[in-house]
């Protein structure tokens, strides 16, 4: 049992969760009154879009590629979605399944023409953004009362952000690691040679992924309008970021299609707490984005010591 | 007439040539809707913006050029926190340029020693490495440079924003970089080992070539570069503000990509990415000048990289 416990895979695997809790362990010591419904569900409001948009990283991560345009692609569906989504929905609906496409149609570009995905993806964030503001122009709308309605769900005693972050990560869990062509899809970053031998076409996995990518996209875009009533082109810029690091807290690695929805979820729970934790502290937000770099670089070097150790073992 | 197209092709092969003619038709059909007025100051303004995007793109060029998987994410961060230092160090001094200079070099050699040092010791991707640097020293630059109201050293701003004949001449020191670069590319045994190992890392090391040696000097070029481009910016802007190096980040991929540099690594263009950065900066120009809105100046931005890097292409597609 020790000797499981101290194994290589299984610090691995905990590091996201401990991480977690370490962080909330950290908030409750200096302010015990956070450790209410209330004071969790301001916490971690947030987390739940953050929580959305870094699962859409993750699909593109599990691919090999990386995604730099997430965050306008959330400011366009924020903007969507608080301007023709409540004005005329069935034009909504439509806008934002084209843009689920047109992530599904640039998975098999890159594919295609075997392009580097962040200079697509670089570009296309210019796009996205420019689309956002042809939109809507100035901050502003209002998100759809059924979006308002869903974010403002009260279970009593659970906060919200945690259940909804649990579905979220049981859903992909489920989807991308248990199911078999899930299983096809994780291959696809790990040996995509094998798979295209097995018959399965890279063309197509791309395309899911990317389009699932999208999806997730949107959920955070209208997560986040649900929460901040308004939207504005630039609302989710720093979402692009936040989603990587997301990713990276939560263990997935950049090659080989080794991922994780739930330390994914995870890391996106932690990266939002750390924001907390320097309010917390009485530290000037100026040091917030510092803060999540710091986790970040700590994180992954505890990941490289293990690494070592399994290494050397 | 076969030596017309034996030099046609010759020229054809020359992935650099696409920016430049890109750069003339866009400026012609600037010119054509002006009928002709202002011709001349949009180069001017042409010369002068671009030679701050082609500073962080020779760096980024020397990354990218190590091979797939090399960028570097923090040129942004880098040219917020340098101009900012430089320019509180200096203080509006004539007398504190040179240190000035040299403290804004040191901002740059301090970046580039961590960026390597995350990619080394912790063994992620270069771009991960990168970007959660750039965290750091964004966040550096945001405690450092708020409410930053400093005026450049006149010399500065003026050395910057000088001008013969229309010509910048910070443009004219910039395009010898440029050809200083370019030497040290083709013609220095760094340079060579940077293409050696963009081709093949392993073929490279087993030729003898010190790896992480070429590595840690072009992560240590590229950030140097940003951090001379964040000090001279400061001074042609009238000061450092914390969101100067933002547009750098796309910007100084854009012009290696479009300059005709392999994003497989392996082969570099210096030449073009002068003609990528002035492109880049007349497209803005012309969409301005045709009463483009500002969202549709950021789609055509976007989709003309997304065009030129589907042209350019990957490596071919092995099935």
């Amino acid at each position: 049992m020790l000797n499981y416990l101290s194994s290589p895979k299984f610090l691995r695997s905990a590091l996201p969760a401990a991480s977690l809790l370490l962080l909330l362990a950290a908030i409750f010591y200096i302010q015990p009154r956070a450790m209410s419904q209330f004071g969790m569900n301001l916490m971690l409001q947030y987390a739940v879009p953050i929580a959305l948009a870094t699962i859409a990283q993750m699909f593109i991560i599990t691919v090999n590629d990386l995604d730099l345009s997430i965050g306008p692609f959330v400011g366009l569906t924020a903007s969507i979605g608080a301007t023709l989504l409540a004005t005329n929905p069935v034009l909504g609906v439509l806008a934002l399944i084209a843009c689920i496409a047109a992530y599904a149609g640039l998975g098999a570009l890159i594919y295609w023409r075997n392009l580097p995905s962040i200079v697509v993806t670089l570009g296309m964030s210019f796009v996205w953004l420019g689309i956002a503001v042809l939109v809507l122009p100035s901050p502003g709308g209002t998100a759809p009362g059924w979006v308002k309605a869903i974010m403002s769900f009260k279970i009593p005693g659970i906060p919200f952000p945690i259940v909804a972050a649990a579905i979220i990560a049981l859903v992909v869990h489920f989807a991308l690691m248990r199911s078999s062509y899930g299983a096809v899809l994780r291959g696809a970053g790990g040996n995509p040679k094998a798979i295209a031998r097995a018959g399965w076409s890279l063309l197509k996995i791309k395309m899911v992924m990317y389009a699932a990518a999208g999806l997730f996209g949107v959920l955070a875009g209208l997560s986040l309008i649900g929460l901040t009533s308004a939207a504005d082109a630039h609302i989710a810029d720093r979402y692009t970021l936040y989603a990587i690091a997301g990713v990276i807290l939560g263990g997935g690695e950049f090659v080989g299609g080794r991922v994780s929805p739930t330390g994914a979820v995870l890391g996106a729970l932690t990266l939002t707490l750390t924001g907390s934790f320097l309010i917390f502290l009485k530290i000037s937000p100026d040091w917030q984005i510092g803060a999540q770099g710091g986790v970040l670089i700590i994180v992954l070097a505890l990941r490289a010591l293990i690494n070592r150790r399994e290494a050397s073992a | 007439m076969s030596t017309m197209t034996a030099s046609f092709k010759n020229l054809s092969q020359k992935p650099w040539i696409w920016s430049y003619l890109g750069m003339i038709v866009v400026w012609l059909a600037t010119v054509v809707f002006t009928k002709g007025q202002g011709g001349g100051a949009i180069i001017t303004a042409g010369l002068s913006f671009a030679t701050f995007t082609v500073i962080v793109g020779i760096g980024q060029m020397f990354v990218i050029s190590t091979g797939p998987g090399n960028v570097d994410l923090s040129i942004p961060a880098n040219i917020a926190l340098s101009g900012a230092v430089a320019t509180k160090v200096m203080d509006g001094s004539n007398d504190m340029l040179l240190v000035g200079f040299l403290v804004a070099m040191g901002c740059g050699l301090a970046v580039g020693i961590f960026n390597y040092a995350l990619i080394r010791i912790l063994k992620i991707p270069p771009i991960i490495a990168t970007l959660s640097a750039s965290f750091l020293v964004l966040s550096t630059a945001i405690a450092y440079g708020r409410g930053l109201k400093i005026k450049p050293p006149t010399m500065l701003a003026d050395f910057t924003t000088w001008q013969i004949y229309g010509i910048p001449i910070l443009a004219v020191f910039v395009a010898g970089l440029a050809i200083v670069m370019s030497v040290v590319l083709h013609r220095t045994v760094y340079g060579r080992s940077v293409l050696a190992i963009g081709q093949n890392m392993r073929a490279a090391w087993l030729a003898g070539i010190n790896v992480e040696r070429v590595r840690f000097a072009t992560y240590v070029l590229s950030a140097m570069l940003a951090s001379l481009c964040g000090l001279l910016l400061s001074g042609f802007s009238g000061g450092a503000s914390l969101n100067m190096g933002e547009e750098y980040l796309l910007a100084s991929i854009a012009v290696v990509v479009i300059g005709g540099t392999s994003v497989a690594g392996g082969k570099a263009n210096v030449p073009g990415i002068w003609g990528a950065a002035l492109f880049m900066f007349l497209l803005v120009t012309m969409l301005n000048t045709f009463g483009a809105s500002a969202g549709i100046r950021l789609i055509m931005t976007g989709l003309i990289i997304v065009t030129v890097i589907t042209m350019a292409g990957g490596d071919e597609q092995q099935s």
